[in-house]
């Protein structure tokens, strides 16, 4: 199928009736993910948006539930947001990273209602990257520009049209009655064109890196390349994979909600005990974290590396740490170069 | 001689005279008109360290907690901060090696950006006062001037005002700071301020790298970690994001440097120089007080004159 570039705006609009639909809008030179009430207001010219879309399924701060304390009753009313989204526009390492926190919140041991229930009720409609930044690197890491995994539909631009690819039984039936006409023959092949043709400049290799993290834990690699680091979170709240988070109550007299928000391993309250005790006391330990969760941690747990390539930590560290640098010092290990 | 060189000449004698065990300064970053720190501890090292307009990081943050012997590369901003932190005892002069260079301004990425039309920066060079910069298909050439950082273009302290040697010749002194963009600020309605700044902070991810890159933000326990008391919101919300703004500023009152590492350090590009160079100008109009710029001169709020402006006093 196909969805013409000057028809796009009309047919976000009439999704806007039945979804909450959420897509890229520029702000100042930035992409953010945003509700939109308009076709109009979505932005598909971008590279990719400032913070992954995740905080769309997993929010920076989300209400899990209200409650009221009566005595020795409580009223507790549940915040499930169970309403139909459509997510139009995400990058296929951004649709990647949705498929790694599933494997965190839909797990075995855990089953995450707040996520799942949104999860359920969202369709991701991704756009393949024709050209990609040159601080990406998904196809080293499983993906690629036009990679589908975790993805319903699959938008491929071929200049003044979109090719729309089904990639799952979800998205199908999410076009169905949308009476969008077929790909022909020539949109296919543009389509397949457009796919050989675009380029990722940057690679990096991580072979070997999984078993050198098995043992380098006191390697004196660490000793340095922390040392740069300011500590804040703008790698982790931009991170699509990223996941951690803290949860609270605020509360006001005898009423109360208790609230989810994202926390940050690279913070030291993180990891403060009551006690005063922090068993990362210092940027080293925080920093060590922060490689070892998404190379090595959750592929003991998971299976996959807790990465997609988007590079967008690359892009925001305000002192240009750059992970593929960082990994390259990780395998090589030992002292300072 | 190119200020790269002196500096690098410092710092290799610095390491092998070991008068220093560290030398703070610029290694070349991994992107275009990015640099990044570089910690250096061997002689031979110091042909890293760089000096050009991408020198933004102000490295005296790296000074708190430093115990032994460093040497830092410092521009005129940077040293008005090591002269506050020297001031409230959280550096020791005794141990600290300052390279002072004289500083010309350094490129705002976000407005080379606003050039490319959307494209990727791909490369980028200087030559004289002039910036040329390469999209995918598109280059531009523009007077450097035009794309530096607003608190750059602003500066009064383009020269250290404290160093043991100085890398490169003094710049011509500037004129008193305008307040341009301060001014426009001041001069909207108090809802128009205020909405302007909701619209403005929704947009923060409380990631805390303004107060991460700020060499003056160094309390063991920020306010908006306690919890208890809970004197704030941890979650994202605009009202949350104002207060932790508005509280920051003020703790910086007649502290912040003017540097602009905060703005600069921010993911999401939120003016906050407006609200620091705000506090600024307050502090200069009712003190006459600039944070930093003289050692000897007792800071503002630690001092007390009977003469000082008292007009939030309520008096009968």
């Amino acid at each position: 199928m196909i969805i013409k570039k000057s028809e796009l705006s009309s047919f976000l609009d009439k999704l806007t009736g039945q979804y909450q639909v959420l897509a890229p809008v520029k702000k100042g030179l930035e992409f953010y993910f945003q509700p939109i009430s308009s076709g109009v207001q979505a932005d598909l010219s971008y590279s990719n948006s400032v913070t992954a879309p995740k905080g769309i399924l997993f929010p920076q701060s989300e209400t899990l539930f209200n409650y009221d304390v009566q005595g020795e009753t409580a009223d507790m009313q549940e915040c499930l947001d169970t309403g139909k989204k459509v997510i139009f526009g995400l990058r296929p390492c951004d649709a990647k990273s949705l498929v790694l926190l599933d494997k965190v919140f839909h797990g075995e041991k855990y089953q995450d209602p707040y996520y799942l229930s949104r999860r359920a009720n969202t369709v991701l409609v991704g756009l393949g990257c024709g050209e990609p930044r040159g601080t990406c690197f998904c196809a080293s890491l499983d993906g690629g520009p036009f990679g589908t995994e975790g993805l319903d539909l699959l938008l491929v631009d071929i200049g003044d049209k979109y090719v729309v690819e089904v990639v799952s039984e979800k998205g199908a039936s999410f076009l169905t009655g949308a009476s969008l006409p077929l790909a022909g023959k020539d949109d296919r092949a543009a389509a397949a064109k457009a796919k050989e043709t675009a380029f990722q400049a940057c690679t990096i290799n991580l072979e070997g890196l999984k078993e050198k993290m098995d043992v380098n834990y006191d390697d004196p690699v660490w000793g340095f390349l922390h040392e740069k680091c300011l500590g804040c979170g703008a790698c982790t709240y931009s991170c699509p994979t990223c996941h951690c988070f803290d949860i609270l109550d605020e509360v006001k007299d005898s009423t109360g909600c208790r609230v989810r928000n994202w926390d940050a391993c690279m913070f030291p309250l993180f990891t403060l005990h009551g006690s005063g005790h922090n068993p990362r006391p210092t940027g080293k330990e925080r920093f060590r974290q922060r490689f070892m969760h998404k190379f090595k941690y959750f592929v003991d747990n998971y299976g996959a590396f807790a990465c997609v390539g988007c590079g967008r930590c690359i892009l925001n560290c305000p002192v240009n740490i750059d992970i593929r640098q960082v990994l390259a010092d990780i395998k090589a290990g030992g002292d300072e170069k | 001689m190119q200020v790269a060189s002196l500096i690098q000449d410092a710092a290799k004698r610095l390491l092998a005279e070991g008068q220093v065990e560290l030398v703070l300064g610029f290694s070349e970053g991994s992107l275009p008109l990015r640099s990044t720190p570089g910690f250096v501890r061997r002689p031979e090292d110091a042909v890293k360290l760089i000096w050009d307009h991408t020198c933004e990081n102000n490295l005296a943050v790296y000074l708190l907690k430093r115990k032994s012997k460093t040497a830092i590369v410092a521009k005129g901003c940077d040293t008005r901060a090591i002269v506050t932190l020297i001031q409230e005892n959280q550096v020791d002069r005794n141990n600290l090696y300052i390279i002072g260079v004289p500083c010309t301004g350094m490129i705002d990425r976000r407005k080379v950006e606003a050039l490319l039309e959307g494209q990727e920066l791909m490369a980028a060079r200087v030559d004289h006062d002039q910036l040329t910069v390469e999209g995918k298909d598109l280059e531009k050439t523009v007077p450097l001037a035009e794309v530096l950082h607003d608190t750059c273009k602003a500066c009064t302290c383009p020269n250290p005002v404290i160093y043991d040697e100085l890398a490169g010749e003094r710049v011509p002194e500037k004129p008193a700071g305008d307040f341009n963009g301060i001014e426009a600020f001041e001069a909207m309605m108090a809802g128009e301020r205020k909405a302007y700044l909701a619209e403005e902070l929704s947009r923060c991810i409380r990631c805390y790298a303004c107060r991460q890159a700020c060499p003056l933000c160094y309390c063991e326990e920020c306010f908006v970690d306690c919890s208890t008391p809970q004197w704030i919101g941890k979650a994202a919300r605009t009202e949350d994001n104002l207060l932790f703004q508005a509280v920051r500023v003020f703790h910086l009152a007649g502290r912040c440097a003017d540097c602009g590492a905060c703005e600069r350090a921010c993911p999401v590009g939120l003016k906050l120089s407006l609200l620091t160079r705000k506090m600024v100008k307050e502090v200069k109009d009712l003190f006459d007080y600039e944070a930093g710029l003289d050692l000897e001169r007792k800071p503002v709020l630690t001092t007390f004159a009977v003469n000082d402006p008292q007009a939030f006093l309520v008096k009968e």
